[in-house]
């Protein structure tokens, strides 16, 4: 029994203590991976906001930007312009979202509206392997002149192992994350999009169009679903089983509540570094593989606490 | 008071709305004048709301048609309305709770900013000087609302009398030329209905918007208006001015009730 408590309570820290380095190396990952889940959850906090979807496709989305990019280099078209080409091909996307599923559907209950975004991930899975095939291709990261190898920084009397791409993936998300906060802080369509979130009959009264709003939140999650991909195609492949990333942003969500961008944010780093710490110093003790449930177990003793998440506006219904 | 009333700028002809089987305006004509500040009063259900929500395009009525400034539209748009330069308050206050009194007035400016997506997005050049221009104009009308001291707040933190002040300065910073005010001094007390009235008067006085308001207390649309509109039912039962309105049998009857 005191076999068991010493290595629950006392071993992790002694070993923490004792090997600095191995800390901030597992830090380190959770952070990367944190960020890359932070990226995820902020395509559905763009559209969660601004449309009150919650966006299942936002995931298939993050899939189907990759494997376009790398589709289209595989048939001759040079990175950069493959990339382009990506950005139009989501914005085409967002069109359509717009004028298919949503204008059709306005003022249908939330719930009609996520089953169609459903409807939306088995479209565009379908439509993905009909023109790129089923198979896991690999990210054209060479092409797109994205930084390889490591760094092996000494630190606390030992070594920290840091991927370029992982550097770069945090520096791109943390430029991306500073511009939407300044978009939506400073400028009108970022008030416009702030407008629509809080009232959509005043919105319209002062002449917002709900119709262009839309289409912008859905080529914003676009575009942070072309660099969602890259970054986490570059660290393993593009695959249909990428898919499932965004079952992971569902705990960044509900850590970081629903209708906040620094909540999306802090929540996934919590999520990465939890989830890492997590596995490193706990999983042995229960047979590894812990990560992949830790998140949901950490979402769930939150809610218990703070239902409306860290960031998230509490929700006081009038009876 | 020397205050010239011009030609009719909006006429909504034989207007008939229904939801279902719920008949909300049956051929309701009625037109206001450039200037004016014109009252619509009625009992409750009679159809008030449902029109100004023609008006502005929220609804789009069966048959009929509205014209604003001498254009003549069968269906509008809220977008339209709002470009073609009409404003409006609600009944039941509809602000952006979650931002400040500074930036719901900048909405109300959306319609005037021009610089484009690529701009706004790097916050760059034309946005940013657009920015500062239209931050002035909100400025003016923060003063004349007199809520300098909230500029900063938001809104959902303030008490219910200023924040149909600040809808109503929302509605001013689009420099509207017609301004439909739905019950803008429902729920108020006393002084924050005289403060009300005062803006209300001013905004047609000095900026010489015209304004169409639906309101309860009668004394208020009394003193206020220059031609009053009485919907029952969803029809018209009378129109003209307060004094002859508030003669009318049918007006009376209406608020009353009446033997059959």
């Amino acid at each position: 029994m005191t076999q068991l408590l010493y290595s629950i309570f006392v071993d992790p820290f002694v070993q923490m203590g004792t090997a600095p380095d191995l800390l901030a190396q597992t830090l380190w990952e959770g952070l990367v991976s944190g960020v890359l889940y932070a990226l995820i959850a902020l395509g559905f906090v763009l559209i969660f906001k601004a449309s009150g979807v919650f966006n299942f496709a936002q995931g298939i989305m993050v899939v189907f930007s990759a494997l376009t990019l790398v589709g289209l280099n595989e048939h001759g078209v040079p990175a950069y312009l493959a990339l382009a080409l990506t950005v139009v091909v989501m914005l085409v996307l967002a069109f359509a979202v717009e004028r298919v599923i949503l204008r059709p559907l306005v003022n249908q209950p939330d719930i009609i509206l996520f089953m169609a975004t459903f409807g939306l991930t088995y479209f565009l899975i379908g439509l993905g392997e009909l023109i790129f095939g089923g198979d896991p291709k690999v990210m054209i990261s060479d092409q797109l002149r994205l930084p390889g190898g490591s760094y092996r920084i000494p630190m606390l009397g030992g070594y920290v192992q840091m991927q370029k791409i992982d550097i770069a993936a945090t520096v791109i998300a943390s430029l991306m994350v500073a511009a939407l906060a300044v978009m939506f802080n400073r400028t009108r369509i970022g008030r416009a999009l702030r407008a629509v979130a809080d009232s959509h009959k005043a919105a319209l009264s002062v002449g917002i169009s709900l119709e262009q709003i839309w289409v912008i939140v859905w080529f914003a999650a676009g575009v942070v679903a072309i660099a969602t991909g890259i970054m986490w195609g570059a660290r393993s492949n593009v695959s249909f089983a990428l898919e499932i990333i965004a079952l992971k942003a569902l705990p960044v969500l509900i850590l970081g509540g629903f209708t906040s961008i620094p909540g999306a944010i802090i929540g996934g780093i919590i999520i990465g570094v939890g989830e890492k710490i997590g596995e490193f110093y706990w999983g042995p003790l229960l047979g590894s593989g812990i990560e992949s449930w830790l998140a949901y177990v950490i979402a769930l003793v939150f809610l218990l606490f703070r239902p409306q998440g860290l960031f998230g506006e509490r929700i006081i219904e009038r009876l | 008071m020397g205050k010239t009333v011009g030609a009719p700028i909006l006429e909504v002809e034989g207007v008939s709305l229904s939801f279902g089987g719920v008949v909300a305006l049956q051929a309701v004509s009625f037109d206001v004048r450039e200037h004016e500040i014109r009252a619509i009063i009625g009992p409750n259900g009679a159809g008030k709301s449902s029109l100004l929500n023609v008006i502005n395009g929220f609804y789009h009525p069966q048959q009929g048609s509205v014209s604003f400034k001498s254009r003549r539209r069968r269906r509008v748009d809220p977008h339209e309305a709002a470009q073609a330069g009409i404003a409006r308050t609600f009944q039941n206050i509809a602000l952006f709770r979650g931002m400040t009194v500074l930036d719901n007035l900048m909405t109300g400016r959306t319609l005037k900013m021009t610089s484009n997506f690529l701009e706004q997005a790097l916050y760059w050049g034309a946005a940013r000087r657009e920015e500062l221009e239209h931050r002035a104009k909100v400025e003016e009308v923060i003063d004349f609302l007199e809520i300098q001291h909230i500029r900063k707040t938001p809104v959902g933190r303030l008490p219910y009398g200023l924040q149909k002040r600040v809808e109503l300065g929302r509605a001013l910073a689009a420099e509207p030329q017609l301004l439909l005010l739905d019950e803008p001094m429902a729920g108020m007390n006393l002084e924050e209905k005289q403060d009300m009235c005062r803006f209300i008067l001013d905004v047609n006085d000095q900026f010489g918007t015209t304004i169409v308001l639906i309101e309860h207390d009668m004394s208020v649309v009394m003193d206020l208006s220059d031609r009053v509109a009485v919907l029952d039912y969803g029809r018209k039962i009378a129109d003209g001015a307060p004094d002859e309105v508030r003669r009318d049998q049918a007006v009376i009857d209406a608020y009353l009730g009446v033997a059959h």
